[in-house]
């Protein structure tokens, strides 16, 4: 206990030190060997948050030229753009990069990078385990691609992964799936999920110790919160991939039973042990898109946030009826009634504290002063389309719905308006708000504003029609389909609106070297904003605050700005 | 109002990194090896073909006695090193080192015997598969607690665990008692639970 208050005492007779250049390993040496020295040995937090995002970025535009070729594969019936085997691959990949390749670390930085600036502290309570779990992310996305380049591999057919990126038993099977290409998915996965627990616990311990003077729980930004509900979702949801993991390698390598039926093993464990870890992942990805929701809303709103500690309270409800709902993913597979009414009952229940999420978003725009900034833009198209997959949920949580749509492109319509409508929008939101804080520069408005519609109107054109397609039988993951079956037309709409996404995202890409190059300079506090990180420089100094600040309230930097009338009067 | 920010202002303490990092180590932890567990219930009474559980276990008595005992040694050398008794935690410490060592030599001996006299391995049976498992990922980190263990007793017999490594020294017993705790779970389950649980239909 005696260390943090000794650190926050002498916090300013530790600046001279961390200033000087041999501080900072690599600084003496020429400007690029230093840079890039400085990369791979940081332990600061904000290049480390900055990495994590740059790479999953990088693999946001290899999985989404997957994806684009998937589409232009199912554009027309009998197309044969993609052979069989390459569109497993391609979609396994694609699903398995975004979740965890693109989603995981592009939160997990935004934590990194926002958190300790948030709560007034200086790094991470743990900075080289922080580095421990970029360093093993980033590792193990390599291992995962580099299967591409293993070709026929040792002993036949490696190559990557073709088994989905929920790998049901017995596809994964020696017998089914020979070579190696599903232990580069097992090995991966099990690496990235201990990087990703690693950097949670961090994220953890950082909230719980290192909030500086004042910082009560509850005057915490709702962006802090948040990330640690997430942090505690990831610390308890990802052992389970992990022992998945353990325990496919183990059937793999040493012919354990597992999930071998011959063996008496049961295949339906797997699917089990799969979802207890990939439905709480569901709210990992989304809970972070709401932190970023719930920062933006208010401050483009100039309004507080309405009804905070509900908001609070929803977030750890979420998290906790996450963790019961696994088997909404598997009511195809003949559980018995009393199971199947568990799961729609929890499952419905989630939409609850959800739907008190949006409310109070609305709550806080209504009457507030509204700024069309882009990041606003993006944070209020989130709120209509997460509603829609919110609906979609619903329904699919119906147990006798789902098994007419299950597997079906309904189902793919749903999570894509879940995980691009709602969690991309916000992490587009999030990249045009924080940027002006990492980078120093503001982000152009005219290119994100064509960023935003275009890749909007994309969005919606690729995916609302697989709502259709779904209603009308077409299985997901087939690699195509006979004319007449009245599928052409959507799936012929859902592919151009890929073209729009991609034309978007080219702007998006344009938008952020221009910016970085000759975008307007920021200043601190570019958008009159109340939290911590805009109180100090834009991009902040290694040791992010000059004098660790004190905290009075949960808008400290509106208290510094409007004395006459600060918050903490009415706390 | 504002004297209760004063109050703020001049005490603001918040729990040391060390533990909170050590209890959500200990929560991950945990959930790792509940799904083990799990899987090894789920399993009891499944396999296809013997060895049982009941034709090959027998509850390690002895290992247990002394995992539990060093559970109980481990507290006594802290308790010495906060008596500045260094003589005593050289002795408690070591005493722990060599029970945990007991332990884990059992372990090689239970499977050793296991493997090339009860023919029991891996691909086995179910009842393989999820004890290897299950006692493994156990025993593994047995091994790794007593390699932290180790480091504490060779850096304090060189001299130079310090005053302010008492905490480092006191995380290392937290992680040490979850390892047994964990133990316990795993001899009511594998050991007890499954030796008395009936056998599948059809096998004698």
């Amino acid at each position: 206990m005696a260390n943090v208050t000794i650190r926050i005492d002498k916090d300013l007779q530790d600046l001279p030190e961390l200033n000087t250049p041999t501080a900072r390993p690599g600084q003496e040496k020429g400007a690029l060997t230093g840079w890039i020295q400085d990369l791979l040995f940081t332990v600061d937090h904000k290049k480390l948050g900055l990495m994590y995002i740059c790479s999953g970025l990088f693999f946001f535009v290899v999985a989404g030229l997957m994806a684009t070729a998937i589409r232009i594969q199912l554009a027309v019936p009998r197309n044969d753009f993609l052979d069989p085997d390459t569109f497993n691959r391609f979609f396994t990949m694609h699903g398995t990069a975004m979740v965890f390749y693109v989603g995981m670390p592009i939160l997990l930085g935004a934590g990194n990078y926002l958190v300790p600036l948030m709560i007034g502290a200086r790094d991470m309570a743990f900075p080289r385990l922080n580095a421990f779990g970029f360093w093993l992310f980033l590792f193990s996305g390599i291992l995962l691609y580099s299967s591409y380049l293993v070709g026929p591999g040792l002993y036949a057919a490696g190559s990557a992964p073709d088994v989905g990126w929920f790998a049901y038993s017995p596809l994964t099977a020696k017998a089914f799936s020979r070579g190696s290409s599903t232990d580069f998915w097992t090995l991966s996965l099990l690496m990235t999920g201990i990087g990703s627990v690693a950097t949670s616990l961090n994220i953890i311990v950082t909230i719980i110790c290192m909030r500086c003077k004042g910082m009560t729980l509850m005057r915490m930004p709702l962006f802090v919160w948040i990330l640690f509900v997430t942090a505690f979702l990831v610390v308890i949801a990802i052992p389970p991939l992990t022992a998945c993991q353990v325990m496919l390698t183990l059937d793999r390598f040493l012919g354990a039973k597992f999930f071998d039926t011959q063996g008496g093993g049961d295949a339906v464990l797997w699917q089990h042990f799969f979802w207890i870890f990939g439905h709480p992942e569901v709210y990992i990805l989304i809970l972070p898109g709401f932190a970023m929701a719930s920062e933006i809303i208010p401050v483009f709103s100039r309004k507080p946030i309405f009804g905070y500690p509900i908001m609070v309270a929803a977030t750890v409800m979420i998290a906790f009826i996450s963790l019961g709902v696994w088997a909404h993913h598997m009511f195809c597979v003949g559980m018995t009634s009393l199971g199947n009414t568990f799961f729609v009952l929890s499952t419905m229940l989630v939409a609850v504290p959800t739907g008190i999420k949006i409310f109070n978003w609305l709550g806080t725009m209504y009457g507030g002063k509204i700024r069309m900034e882009l990041p606003m833009l993006f944070c209020i198209a989130f709120l209509f389309q997460f509603l829609i997959a919110g609906l979609t949920g619903i329904m699919l949580a119906v147990a006798p719905f789902d098994w007419q749509l299950s597997d079906s492109y309904f189902v793919v319509a749903h999570f894509h308006y879940v995980l691009i409508g709602g969690l991309l929008f916000t992490i587009f939101g999030g990249i045009y708000y924080w940027f002006p804080k990492a980078t120093g520069r503001m982000m152009d408005k005219k290119l994100g504003l064509a960023h935003f519609w275009i890749f909007l109107v994309g969005f919606h054109v690729t995916f609302f029609p697989q709502h259709i397609s779904g209603i009308l039988g077409m299985p997901r993951r087939i690699f195509t389909y006979d004319a007449g079956r009245g599928w052409e037309l959507w799936n012929m709409i859902s592919s151009v609106g890929v073209l729009l996404q991609g034309i978007g995202i080219l702007f998006f890409v344009v938008n952020i070297l221009w910016s970085l190059w000759k975008g307007r300079k920021a200043g601190d506090d570019p958008w009159d904003a109340w939290t911590l990180e805009w109180a100090t420089t834009s991009p902040p100094a290694d040791y992010n605050f000059e004098k660790l600040p004190e905290v009075r309230s949960a808008r400290p930097l509106w208290d510094a700005k409007h004395p006459e009338d600060p918050d903490w009067r009415f706390e | 109002m504002e004297t209760t920010t004063a109050q703020i202002s001049t005490e603001w303490k918040l729990p040391s990194p060390r533990k909170v990092g050590m209890i959500t180590l200990i929560l991950t932890e945990s959930t790792l090896f509940s799904i083990f567990v799990v899987a090894y219930v789920f399993y009891i009474g499944k396999s296809l073909n013997g060895p049982f559980p009941k034709d090959v276990l027998e509850i390690p008595w002895l290992a247990s006695i002394c995992l539990f005992g060093s559970s109980a040694t481990i507290v006594m050398a802290e308790k010495a090193l906060h008596r500045k008794n260094r003589a005593a935690f050289h002795g408690f410490w070591l005493a722990t080192i060599a029970l945990g060592a007991i332990f884990i030599i059992y372990t090689g001996i239970e499977w050793y015997h296991l493997i090339f006299h009860d023919n029991l391995t891996v691909s086995t049976n179910l009842f393989g598969s999820t004890f290897y498992a299950l006692v493994g990922l156990h025993a593994s980190h047995v091994i790794v607690g007593l390699i932290l263990l180790s480091c504490v007793a060779i850096s304090s017999l060189r001299g130079k665990l310090h005053e302010d490594h008492t905490e480092h020294v006191e995380m290392i017993s937290w992680y040490w008692h979850f390892v047994d705790a964990i133990w316990i779970v795993v001899l009511l389950v594998v050991y007890i639970l499954s030796v008395h649980a009936p056998l599948p239909p059809g096998v004698s």
